[in-house]
Order: C-alpha cells, then sequence, then structure tokens
C-alpha cells in the first residue's frame, strides 16, 4: 500500500472510496483502469476498515493562552 | 340536528383544550383565593387578578413538594395545563408546580421573559439551525473536566467513533462564573478553527444548577458561533436557553456526543457494502469481455480461411484422381496395344517357324539358301532347326 494512501484521513479515504465505486459502477471504462480502479479501491477499503479498527481517541485541552 | 349528549358535548369541549397547546403546558402568575387544602392532600383555590379568575386544583403528590406556606392573598407563579372538569361543567387548571413570587418563581419568570424576547429576536428560529456533518473530523467539548457528562462523551465517543480529534475547552458549568468561562470556552474553541461541531454538556442538575446555561450571554454566544453546535444539558425534561439556541438539543450529555457522531458499525458495514460492489463490478466487467471474446472467437472461426483451403484441397485431389484414372486407362491401352505387338513380333521371330519344324540353311559363307540353284551337288551347307545345327553335303541338285 503506498505511503500517500497510508496517511489518508478516514472520511477523505472513505469519500474516495465512495467516488470510485460510483466510477466503476457508472459505465465502460476500459479494462485495464477497471482493473487498477479495482485495486486501489481494495487498498482505500482496507485502509479504511484499518482505520476504524485501530482508531484511538485523541483528545487535546484547549487552555486559555497567557 | 344532531343531538348531543351531554357527556357527548362535554368530550367535544374537552377536546377543544388538548388540542391547544397553550392550554396543556403553561405558567400562570396570580394573588391566591379561596385556598382550601382538603384532607385528601389536595389543594383547591383560585387563581385572580383585576380583572379575571381562574379555578385550579393541585393534587396531593405535587402539593407535597411545594416550598413556603402558601396562604391567601399570596403572589404565586404556578405551572401545569387547563382543561375541563366534565363533572362539573367547569374548566379548571391542574397546576403540578406553585411557586412564592419573590422565590425561585422569580427566577422563572425572568426565564420565561428573556426567552420571549430572544424568541422574538428570532435567535431560536428552525432556519437558523445549521445541519450536523455525518462524518465530523474534530469535535469540541465545553464542559467542566471534573463532570461526569464529560467522561460520558468520551466513553461514547471511544465506543462509537475513536478516530474523531476532541478539543477540550474546560469551564465551569455551575455557578456564578459559569456564564463568561462558557462563553470563554466557545471563543477559544473558535479560535482553534477548523472544528466540525461542538458539544456544550453537563449532568443533570437542580434548576438553579443548570441556571448558567439559561444565561443571556452563553444563549447569545452559542447562536452566533461560527461552528454547530449541539447541546446536552442535564436530563431529558430540562429544557435551558442554551438547548434552545444551539443548533441541535440532545436530552443528555451522551446522546449529544451520539448525535455527532457515525457509529463505527454502521461504517464497518458501509464501507464492506462497497468493497462486495467494486467485487461485483470487477467480476462483472471481466465476465463482460470473456463473452465478448468468446463472441468474437465465434464470429472468426466463421470466417476463418480454412474451409475454402479445404475446398480447394478437395478440388485438387478430385482432379487428381480424375487425372489418374484417364492416366491410367491410356497406359492400360497402350500396354494392349504393346502386347499385341509384341505378339505380332513373336509370330514374326523365325525360331518359332522353325520350331514348327522349319529349318534355315546357310552355305558357309553365312548366306541364306532360297532358291535351288544356289547350289551344287556336293557343296557344304549349315542347317539350323529349332534346337541346335549340323552340317549336311548336297547329295543332288534337282
Amino acid at each position: 500500500m503506498s505511503d500517500k494512501l497510508q496517511r489518508l484521513k478516514y472520511e477523505v479515504a472513505f469519500e474516495m472510496l465512495r467516488e470510485l465505486v460510483a466510477q466503476l459502477e457508472s459505465g465502460h471504462i476500459p479494462l485495464e483502469e477497471t482493473v487498477s480502479l479495482y485495486a486501489y479501491g481494495q487498498e482505500l477499503a482496507a485502509h479504511c476498515q484499518k482505520l476504524l479498527e485501530d482508531a484511538e481517541l485523541k483528545v487535546r485541552v484547549v487552555e486559555e493562552r497567557g | 340536528m344532531r343531538k348531543y349528549s351531554v357527556r357527548e358535548i362535554t368530550q367535544v369541549i374537552q377536546a377543544l383544550f388538548t388540542a391547544e397547546p397553550k392550554l396543556v403546558d403553561l405558567w400562570v402568575i396570580g394573588e391566591i383565593s379561596n385556598l382550601a387544602k382538603a384532607r385528601s392532600g389536595h389543594w383547591y383555590f383560585r387563581l385572580k387578578d383585576a380583572d379575571a379568575q381562574l379555578r385550579c386544583v393541585m393534587f396531593r403528590r405535587e402539593a407535597r413538594r411545594v416550598r413556603g406556606d402558601v396562604l391567601t392573598g399570596q403572589e404565586v407563579l404556578v405551572h401545569g395545563r387547563v382543561g375541563v372538569y366534565g363533572a362539573r361543567g367547569e374548566y379548571q387548571m391542574v397546576v403540578d408546580v406553585l411557586e412564592l413570587a419573590g422565590g425561585a418563581g422569580d427566577l422563572h419568570l425572568q426565564l420565561e421573559a428573556l426567552k420571549a424576547k430572544l424568541q422574538a429576536e428570532g435567535l431560536f428560529d428552525q432556519e437558523r439551525k445549521r445541519p450536523i456533518p455525518a462524518i465530523p473530523r474534530r469535535i469540541g467539548v465545553v464542559s467542566s473536566p471534573a463532570a461526569a457528562a464529560w467522561q460520558d462523551v468520551q466513553k461514547v465517543l471511544r465506543r462509537r467513533y475513536p478516530l474523531v480529534e476532541i478539543l477540550f475547552s474546560p469551564t465551569l458549568v455551575q455557578g456564578q462564573d459559569a456564564p463568561w468561562q462558557i462563553v470563554g470556552a466557545l471563543d477559544r474553541l473558535e479560535r482553534e478553527g477548523d472544528i466540525d461541531v461542538i458539544l456544550i454538556v453537563r449532568g443533570g442538575g437542580s434548576l438553579e444548577d443548570l441556571w448558567c446555561f439559561n444565561d443571556e450571554a452563553v444563549a447569545r454566544r452559542i447562536a452566533r458561533c461560527a461552528v454547530p453546535i449541539i447541546s446536552g444539558i442535564g436530563h431529558e425534561v430540562d429544557f435551558t436557553l442554551a438547548d434552545f439556541a444551539a443548533d441541535k438539543r440532545a436530552p443528555t450529555p451522551s446522546a449529544a456526543a451520539e448525535l455527532a457522531t457515525p457509529n463505527r458499525d454502521d461504517l464497518r458495514l458501509h464501507v464492506d457494502q462497497l468493497q462486495q460492489r467494486i467485487d461485483g463490478r470487477m467480476a462483472a466487467a471481466l465476465q463482460e469481455r470473456r463473452s465478448g471474446l468468446q463472441q468474437l472467437r465465434g464470429n472468426l472461426q466463421f470466417l476463418s480461411p480454412r474451409k475454402p483451403l479445404q475446398q480447394a484441397q478437395a478440388a485438387v485431389s478430385d482432379q487428381r484422381a480424375r487425372l489418374e484414372r484417364v492416366a491410367q486407362g491410356h497406359l492400360l491401352q497402350k500396354r494392349e496395344r504393346l502386347e499385341s505387338q509384341r505378339r505380332a513380333l513373336a509370330a514374326a521371330d523365325p525360331r518359332q517357324i522353325l520350331a514348327r519344324g522349319y529349318a534355315l540353311v546357310q552355305d558357309e559363307r553365312g548366306v541364306y539358301i532360297r532358291r535351288a540353284q544356289q547350289v551344287r551337288a556336293g557343296q557344304g551347307l549349315r542347317v539350323q532347326v529349332a534346337e541346335g545345327q549340323f552340317r549336311v553335303k548336297v547329295d543332288d541338285v534337282g
């Protein structure tokens, strides 16, 4: 999986996945492109699932400055 | 004309009362008169002012909760509903809260006045409410670090959607200093920027405990906040001005956290479904190509040059066979003719003639003797017969 994909936040990755699925389902795409879209879609989905599994709540306290 | 029974028409009138929202939940201020505390524990009295009076009943359960001595002639604030008491054909107010004016009752009055003012300004209008993002990245939380509400919120977020980042802006949520601190906490979050939604939460408490959320400055700050706000203050039954000013009101702090986030299980399911869809699409794309290819291959087979080639080959071998047959015929004929020649030749062979008993006669020089004049008596001649030869001497020439 590419580094760039690894760094995607969940909402972004999920949105990309949704768009990719829509694109795949929209109509006739050259086979080569279908295959690469498919592979990328699988990676996005796996990334999303992993983020959902591994996430730990991050809490930052916003205090008065000065 | 239809004729009603008294009961029927009373039911019609009762329905009119319950259909009017103002009458099922209202506050009334007035002076108590004709107060009768029955032995049953119920209270009966009238509320009056200069121009009108209202018959009231307060049942034992609610009457027991009234603080302070209630006497005829006192100014009070009551809450309840107005309905029809059919048995007497009267309308009356069923009171569930009674407060003496100058006590907590004043707070209520102030609150109602403030609420009316802000409402008139449009601060609570539905059109002002902004949508809450479905999948937030950063959530601001305004609460007290010590509050159970803050723990509840974290628990819910950890369970439902731990991907979110929380910016916690601590504040007092009770007491005199709470209002300006709450405003400050919202200011800080707004300055942080890039926040999708803010939760403003506090657990349950008495009316006085929650009072800071009825503060005008707090309500106004919430209304003009750049980020959508979900309020979760007190319990289900508590409504504060902060709740009215917020974009969404949740009945409790936990509920506020739930409203702000998607459920992780739902998201997993959703991702699963998307994955299945791309799987399906991929399989379909391959299948499409496969059957397309199959089709083309069929077409190609149909158009293949093999068939005419075979036909040509067949024609050639056909011709060849005919040729052979013809050639064979000629050959046979020739062979027969040859044979007959050969037979003719054989018939002409002198040895054949010799075999029939004839003989060849030659002189010494090898000249064949055809006429008798060619020889003289005493001449030696060579005679050849079918098998072998011999010499003879001419005896006499005839």
